[in-house]
């Protein structure tokens, strides 16, 4: 069965070619964001560890669709895809990994630690399982201040195994948070396969100690992330709790930039790469009449474009002055 | 008549607990987004016949009585979870809500500390100033009721440490609620220590809303002889040591600094300039600890005004001991304190 059956099969009634447009612009930023990225590290301009989400955009595209500024998100080390599909400003994202003052934060927090708490994005996060009491916290605020948002956490499946995925589950349960768990299992944590460290064939089957939904998806596949996404963030916003949503997927590129990747083989890589989620997303589009494919080339061409730009903008802006390592401890001391 | 600025406020007699209840009671009715949480602050949670009552109020009884008034969206019961909470209580406050979090024992901070000093003390600074943590965590500190090695640890030097974190000291009844509300109030990730040994003590706490700065220390017994810098309970070991040295004719002033993090290092390095000789008692561990932290930044900056080697009266390089006699020896006493100023005349 092709990429295009499954994803026809998906319910897909309020996904027209206005609201699909921007999702596969959405995909396509974080991939050129990522494989510049990666390029631009191994030329030694980025400073630090960088974590790269390429093969993964399907899941925070699916998902972020879902949400508004007034909705907030938890991320981790492998975060960039999360904060573009947040609306995080990309410009200042790439000048934030070469530790410019014009990043999103100013230089201070760099790849590991992006963030912009206005447009609901609560960081990425260099702690693994950082995030599930943030984002418990942050669901508690939507749920006193009755401001109808909700909070989604995404997490890897090494992640899975921290306390605090456990005692986030169990506190969102029992106070029926408006949270959404979004596992992002890519089948290694670091350098360990998921069926070495998780003792659970699926992470979502870690839902049942929490009597809360646990649900699978194809993470490559942008209709069904979408899908499963609305249901459970739908669910939260009616007030009626947290879901743990698996979306099985893939990272093209090593745990980090440098990465040799031994752990698994070329012929594993490969097969991924043929189920290239943006692709899919593409060649559906086309076949669909959903979009043509001289117009998606147009979407490609203003990303390359937008990423060129960004970097040679990031590339020419002044270091933070070494002042400012003294700023921004605390609002007043 | 209208009351003038300068006008003390009326005091009344009232427990270090009572006044800490106070300052809660007094911030959530003036700010919404103020809630509490913690293991059993109210407990008895959905059980029927406590819808709005409190089973405990606090394992002391200190956040007695909130429940009623406030109901349980804002006075949380939450699982024995601290990492859960505590760090709920983080994205709660860097979200909107001013969320004052009950750490029932500091020596509980091995199961949270992450949420403290990685997320909440380091999110401003990683995310270029744009997010705050209005955040109250208070905890109990301190030795003396025999709760042995993992429910006695005083470790506010620990997050004195730690950029990102104010660390609060109160000795008193009135300093406990004044710096509460400065607390509560205050836009950073605040540690609230409250030594339970000081629960049950009493005294005049004024009427009304106001807080006391955090970063102010207090004179609290002026002395032309020697400084002594004393931290929580330490502060009524020192009076105690100071009204013995008196009757020999030795004037100690003490000094409480009440904040840790930031420290009123003027108050200190003015007291020394006066007395030329310093002690800091401390019932915190020793080593990289507040009291050094003091005794460095005096030798660093005061060093011309000391006639004598600065003294230390700490708690040894040891956990808590249970045995009655043992954690006596532990915690500095008020003979171990006048005995140390004694040797330094």
């Amino acid at each position: 069965m092709s990429a295009t059956d499954t994803m026809a099969s998906a319910a897909l009634a309020d996904l027209d070619g206005d609201k699909l447009r921007p999702m596969y612009e959405r995909m396509v930023q974080i991939r050129v964001f990522e494989e510049l990225a990666g390029k631009n590290f191994a030329a030694g301009l980025v400073p630090g560890f960088v974590h790269l989400y390429a093969g993964e955009e399907a899941i925070a595209v699916g998902v972020c669709s879902h949400l508004t500024d007034k909705d907030f998100i938890t991320s981790t080390h492998r975060g960039h895809g999360h904060c573009i599909a947040k609306g995080v400003d990309i410009p200042g994202m790439v000048a934030e990994l070469m530790g410019k003052s014009t990043g999103v934060c100013k230089g201070k927090g760099g790849s590991m630690h992006i963030a912009d708490v206005d447009k609901g994005m609560l960081g990425a996060n260099g702690i693994v399982g950082g995030g599930f009491p943030l984002a418990c916290g942050a669901a508690l605020t939507a749920k006193t201040l009755k401001t109808g948002g909700v909070a989604v956490c995404f997490f890897g499946d090494g992640a899975s195994n921290q306390g605090t995925f456990h005692e986030g589950l169990n506190l969102a349960a029992i106070w029926k948070l408006p949270v959404v768990f979004v596992c992002e299992n890519n089948g290694y944590a670091e350098a360990t396969p998921v069926h070495y460290h998780c003792s659970a064939t699926d992470i979502a089957n870690r839902a049942g100690g929490y009597e809360i939904p646990g649900i699978v998806v194809d993470g490559l596949d942008l209709f069904a992330v979408y899908e499963a996404a609305g249901e459970a963030i739908a669910r939260a916003r009616r007030g009626e709790g947290p879901t743990l949503l698996e979306a099985k997927t893939y990272r093209f590129y090593g745990h980090f930039e440098g990465d040799q990747v031994t752990y698994r083989t070329s012929e594993e890589l490969a097969r991924y790469r043929d189920r290239d989620p943006i692709q899919a997303v593409r060649t559906f589009m086309v076949a669909r009449g959903v979009a043509a494919a001289e117009e998606l080339d147009a979407i490609d061409a203003g990303v390359a474009h937008l990423l060129d730009e960004s970097w040679e903008a990031a590339k020419a802006a002044a270091f933070p002055a070494t002042e400012e390592t003294l700023t921004d401890v605390y609002v007043r001391y | 008549m209208v009351a003038t600025a300068e006008a003390p406020a009326a005091t009344r007699q009232m427990t270090y607990q009572q006044a800490i209840n106070e300052a809660m009671q007094i911030a959530m009715r003036e700010d919404p987004t103020v809630v509490l949480m913690g293991e059993d602050v109210a407990g008895g949670a959905a059980v029927d016949h406590l819808a709005n009552e409190d089973a405990w109020g606090g394992p002391m009884g200190v956040t007695k009585g909130l429940v009623q008034e406030f109901g349980r969206d804002r006075i949380l019961d939450t699982p024995i979870t601290e990492a859960g909470f505590i760090g709920a209580a983080v994205g709660a406050a860097a979200t909107g809500l001013r969320p004052i979090a009950e750490l029932m024992f500091v020596d509980f901070f091995g199961c949270c500390m992450d949420q403290i000093f990685d997320q909440g003390a380091k999110l401003r600074y990683m995310f270029g100033g744009k997010a705050r943590c209005p955040l109250v965590i208070r905890t109990m500190i301190g030795a003396g009721v025999s709760a042995a090695a993992q429910h006695s640890g005083c470790h506010y030097s620990v997050f004195t440490h730690m950029p990102g974190i104010k660390a609060v000291v109160p000795s008193t009844p009135a300093d406990a609620k004044g710096l509460l509300l400065s607390a509560i109030r205050d836009d950073d990730l605040v540690m609230f220590f409250e030594n339970k040994v000081l629960y049950a003590s009493k005294g005049e706490v004024p009427e009304g809303n106001e807080g006391i700065p955090l970063g102010v220390a207090d004179i609290k017994r002026e002395g032309s002889d020697v400084t002594v810098v004393a931290i929580s309970r330490m502060v009524q070991q020192a009076l105690t040591a100071a009204a013995a040295l008196a009757r020999e004719g030795i004037e100690v002033e003490v000094v409480d600094p009440r904040t840790l993090s930031p420290l009123d290092e003027g108050t200190i390095l003015e007291s020394v300039a006066k007395t030329h000789r310093l002690v800091v008692v401390d019932e915190d561990n020793p080593r990289c600890s507040a009291a050094a932290d003091i005794a460095a930044m005096v030798a660093d900056k005061g060093f011309d005004t000391l006639d004598a080697p600065i003294k230390l009266v700490t708690a040894p390089h040891t956990p808590v001991p249970f045995s009655p006699p043992l954690e006596q020896f532990y915690v500095p006493s008020p003979e171990k304190i006048a005995e140390t100023v004694r040797g330094m005349f």
